[in-house]
């Protein structure tokens, strides 16, 4: 079953040539019709489709267009032209911790994280206890999350993004944090959410990861996909392309 | 390429017209400003002594002053000042710090946005709860007011979840238009502060409106406020139903500037993504 399906999807930013941040500045400009724009495609013609339950991981430098793209499926930026196709509820696991609010307790910022991603209060207080376990923090969940270490509010954070139940995770480097328990356990969960048909997106720059969690690989360049494999052959090529980078250089 | 077997949840060529889209998002997301509420009554309250009480009592304490002050002034035109005073202004204190509280957090919130999918009315919609909330409590030191002062507690009252409603509606867009506005502009927050400074004076809040002069009468009259605060005054004070057309005129008026608000913010939230 296919779960996301991209055609010939393109993004722009317009980028207003100078920053113009006061609305009085911002008349005045208009009225001389001095507001200039610079158009960039952070995204280019990406057709991509995904079958439930594949592993795939983006790669590409800095500016590539990877946490774009990750936008773009998760409806965060309407695309400017082609069509995207998401099957199954979106789970971004992008920046953990992101909403998290440093005076509430454990426990209300799961509820706040929970209804972040859009579910309801009833269904988040059924999961409570689990997440909680999960993430280990049955003693901690009743102090405010600014006495967390970040590996704590990680473990939460991730607890809630994959607990609830998400067909398809975007995954942004967000398992870098944490020591090596917590990266088995995050590894771990994903495998079982995996045994269940779930789909992944992963975007990070160590290849190693890329290597371990994917069976699948694109490759963006520009905002375009350059390659588009099985994972040892373009975790390779992309590989050997850095090196050749790295000696231009 | 074949797509039978994809049934979209999300598909970004559906395009119903986006006032629809997002006031239907804005429902699937009402847990989530069910939780905004409450995640900003626990964080102001959090770490202050008096908590919920604050609130109550910081226009007790503001009408206080402003009684001694303005009481003076008023001694003649205005009976039971305290009350008059008192109703008027957390009618405007709602306004005001609802608009305020949504200005303030469109920045935090579109940061939140660009992150992961949220329908950003949402952040009006809880500043808008919470300004509730706040309404509710300040009743509290008007009850106490009106017994401390002897002042009658008239049926009338039973009026004002209409008033309020129609209050709201007018809050709604006013806080639609500042949210949009300032998620482009930095300067707008503070320009808005000087706005409603000066709204404050020309709404007939610290005086009655028969001490304006013949004259400036019609600055009154364009003031949609001075219409919205006497629906929601008259049935405290005044212990009458407000008039028919004023329940109208008020109610369209209201309407109007939602409807405007909405749709303004609704065309601009596409792109708001976009900016930076």
């Amino acid at each position: 079953m296919r779960v996301i399906e991209l055609e010939k999807v393109t993004l722009r930013y317009r980028i207003p040539r100078e920053r113009i941040l006061s609305l009085k500045e911002y008349t005045i400009r208009k009225i001389q019709r001095r507001v200039a724009y610079d158009d960039l495609e952070a995204v280019k013609d990406v057709d991509l489709s995904v079958e439930a339950g594949e592993r795939i991981g983006v790669i590409g430098r800095n500016g590539a267009g990877k946490s774009t793209l990750f936008r773009v499926i998760s409806r965060v930026l309407p695309p400017s032209d082609g069509r995207v196709r998401v099957a199954g509820r979106v789970a971004p696991i992008l920046e953990l911790g992101l909403g998290f609010h440093g005076e509430l307790t454990g426990r209300e910022n799961v509820m706040l994280q929970s209804a972040l991603l859009g579910y309801s209060r009833g269904e988040t207080r059924q999961r409570l206890d689990r997440i909680v376990e999960w993430a280990e923090l049955q003693d901690f969940i009743d102090a405010p999350t600014r006495t967390y270490s970040t590996g704590m509010a990680a473990r939460l954070a991730f607890a809630v993004a994959t607990d609830v139940d998400p067909d398809i995770l975007l995954v942004d480097e967000a398992l870098a944090v944490g020591d090596e328990r917590f990266q088995r356990k995050c590894h771990d969960r994903m495998e079982t959410l995996r045994g269940r048909g779930k789909t992944f997106m992963l975007v990070s720059h160590s290849l190693n990861t890329i290597r371990e969690n994917c069976d699948r690989v694109v490759w963006l360049h520009h905002g375009r996909v350059v390659r588009d494999g099985d994972t040892a052959t373009v975790t390779d090529a992309y590989h050997q392309w850095s090196l050749g980078e790295a000696d231009r250089v | 390429m074949s797509t039978e077997t994809l049934v979209p949840v999300y598909d970004s060529a559906r395009r119903r017209p986006r006032w629809i889209e997002e006031a239907a998002d804005l429902w699937k997301y009402r847990g989530l400003v069910h939780e905004l509420v409450i995640r900003d009554i626990k964080v102001r309250y959090k770490r202050s002594v008096l908590g919920m009480v604050w609130t109550m009592l910081a226009p007790l304490l503001n009408m206080v002053a402003l009684t001694l002050v303005f009481s003076q002034l008023f001694k003649q035109a205005v009976r039971n000042y305290p009350v008059y005073f008192m109703a008027g202004s957390i009618f405007w204190a709602y306004f005001s710090q609802t608009t305020n509280t949504a200005a303030s957090q469109s920045q935090a919130s579109n940061d939140l946005a660009k992150r992961m999918y949220v329908p950003r009315s949402v952040f009006v919609a809880s500043a808008i709860g919470g300004g509730l909330v706040n309404l509710g409590l300040s009743l509290l030191p008007l009850l106490l007011i009106l017994i401390v002062t002897g002042f009658p507690l008239y049926p009338s009252w039973a009026f004002l979840p209409v008033s309020i409603f129609i209050v709201t509606l007018f809050t709604a867009g006013v806080a639609l238009i500042l949210f949009t506005l300032t998620s482009r502009f930095a300067d707008v927050r503070e320009m808005y502060g000087v706005l409603i400074q000066t709204w404050f004076f020309l709404t007939p809040i610290v005086y009655e409106p028969s001490i304006v002069p013949f004259r400036y009468r019609v600055i009154l009259s364009l003031n949609p406020m001075y219409y919205l605060i006497q629906i929601f005054r008259k049935p405290i004070y005044d212990g009458l139903v407000p008039s028919l057309g004023l329940v109208l005129l008020s109610l369209s008026m209201s309407v109007a500037v939602l409807v405007t608000g909405w749709i303004y913010f609704c065309h601009r939230t596409r792109t708001m993504a976009y900016w930076s």
